[in-house]
């Protein structure tokens, strides 16, 4: 079972406590945007085998949106940082870095 | 190759079973094929098995990671129906179906389908409309269903509570032609079929990339060297986004892990299929005597072949309140396979942006019912470099243009 811990009231909750929210860092767009800008948003998704940034809700909790990190492979937490981020913490990004030599980094 | 028949088991009877073949070759790979099929799991054994037998196109290579047939087409609950509501997705389902039917002939190959009819309990008035309008549907698309009532649910499966606390049984959409195969044997039939007819399956070859010139490809980086090719179909299920990564193009389609599960074998109980989509549980009992019970899916990313457990624990609950019956089973084994979900729960049977480059992927949790109306269909796409009837509206660039094929709002599947 997935334990993560929430950054806003430290808990670490189980997944069951948990509501999952899939890709974080979505560039939103709407009405002006391009077909293509449109359907990127709505339905194009990373869906890395490894590295991956998501949302989740401590929905049986605090009932905050937070954001993680987290290996698709393997299941490894890396570590989890507030909503309000456009772009994972530098000392995460450091330490999926360490753990990932391979990992080619963010975007 | 030779035929399997009642004659050839008594002549190899008279020889100590010494004589018989090896069901399919393990070739290495030649320097180039015509064709290339990434993936040698039902769909993708499917498509070359038809680009042989109906275009006539047999100098094809299937590449396979692993061993055949052990991704998800050996992790399904063998459940076979085609009571869709939308009309491309019925055509299509209806046609792998009537496929199934007559498979073994087909193949020489005992694929066991056993037409025992498939039931989707209604325990809420919301799906009591919705199966009947599937109901209507399915007349109007030639697909033969009805809706029945709780007694009929009981008669046909005596050991279901139609009369549970939470969700009595309100009635059922029942499949009388729907029922299960042996998923195994789906892929091994169509593995001797295809090296029947000259075609090379290699097994434990991973495709590392996909090479390509002036926008059309020429050919796959594999662990076993360099393989050229004038036409690539991508049919790999869980690792869909990873190869189209190698081509260059992004899908809609996100993996995660589904579950099922056996319990111990046990006599008789059951002669159909049973799906609860309101309580989320389905079960059917397998020749052995186990019942073959199908989880839920987890809600984030996930490319280990392993699932949560309290989904089981949600499984179980669900199927203990519909069959009291099986609440002191035990259950023996639990797996997981990766799924590749789309935007619209539909599938993907497409053109890409890169040339003579074919993907069908996309099944999600539904695709074993399918194996071979998508091989029919996925290989007319490749021969003709154009989508027949079959897959028109199943193509990617639906997403762009809105035109979704929504059968998970349409109460026609269970996740």
């Amino acid at each position: 079972m997935l334990t993560l811990e929430c950054p806003y009231c430290g808990v670490m909750a189980d997944e069951t406590e948990l509501s999952p929210g899939y890709e974080a860092h979505l560039k939103r767009y709407g009405p002006g945007s391009s077909d293509e800008e449109f359907e990127a948003y709505m339905f194009a998704r990373k869906n890395p085998k490894g590295v991956h940034f998501e949302r989740w809700r401590h929905a049986y909790g605090c009932g905050k949106w937070f954001l993680a990190a987290r290996d698709t492979a393997t299941l490894e937490v890396f570590g989890t940082y507030p909503a309000q981020s456009s772009a994972p913490p530098q000392d995460l990004q450091d330490k999926i870095k360490a753990k990932r030599p391979d990992w080619k980094g963010y975007k | 190759m030779k035929r399997y028949s009642a004659f050839a088991i008594a002549r190899e009877a008279l020889s100590n079973h010494m004589g018989w073949e090896r069901a399919w070759a393990a070739p290495q790979p030649k320097a180039a094929y015509d064709a290339i099929i990434i993936g040698a799991g039902g769909h993708g054994l499917a498509t070359a098995y038809y680009l042989g037998k109906n275009f006539g196109i047999t100098n094809v290579a299937i590449l396979e990671k692993g061993w055949l047939g052990g991704g998800n087409t050996g992790r399904n609950t063998t459940i076979i129906r085609s009571n869709y509501l939308q009309d491309s997705s019925a055509a299509i389902y209806e046609k792998a179906r009537s496929l199934y039917e007559t498979l073994s002939q087909d193949l020489n190959y005992n694929a066991m389908f056993s037409p025992r009819g498939v039931m989707m309990l209604a325990q809420t008035h919301h799906e009591v409309r919705g199966y009947q309008r599937t109901a209507h549907a399915n007349a109007l698309q030639g697909v033969v269903t009805e809706f029945i009532s709780p007694q009929r649910v009981k008669e046909l499966c005596p050991i279901l509570n139609i009369d549970g606390p939470r969700y009595p049984v309100l009635g059922a959409l029942w499949q009388a032609r729907g029922g299960t195969g042996r998923h195994d044997a789906v892929a091994w039939g169509y593995a001797r079929a295809c090296s029947a007819m000259g075609m090379d399956i290699i097994q434990n070859c991973e495709v590392k990339g996909i090479t390509s010139a002036n926008g059309v490809v020429t050919g796959v980086e594999t662990t076993k060297g360099y393989i050229g090719t004038k036409k690539i179909g991508i049919v790999v299920a869980g690792h869909s986004g990873q190869v189209a990564d190698m081509a260059g193009f992004r899908l809609p389609v996100e993996a995660v892990a589904l579950q099922a599960l056996v319990s111990e074998p046990i006599k008789p109980c059951m002669d159909v299929v049973v799906m609860a989509n309101t309580v989320h549980g389905y079960m059917s009992q397998s020749d052995k005597g186990e019942m073959v019970i199908g989880g839920g899916t987890d809600g984030f990313n996930n490319f280990t072949q392993r699932g949560s457990f309290h989904h089981i624990e949600e499984t179980l609950r669900a199927l203990i309140e519909t069959f009291p019956i099986i609440s002191r089973l035990k259950m023996l084994r639990q797996w997981g396979g990766i799924v590749d979900m789309t935007g619209d729960r539909s599938p993907i049977i497409s053109k890409t942006p890169v040339g003579n480059c074919f993907i069908n992927c996309g099944w999600g949790t539904g695709g074993f019912k399918a194996i071979p109306g998508s091989g029919w269909a996925m290989a007319e796409l490749m021969a003709k470099g154009e989508p027949g009837p079959l897959a028109a509206e199943f193509d990617m660039w639906r997403f762009k243009e809105g035109r979704f094929i929504d059968e998970s709002v349409a109460a026609g599947v269970a996740h």
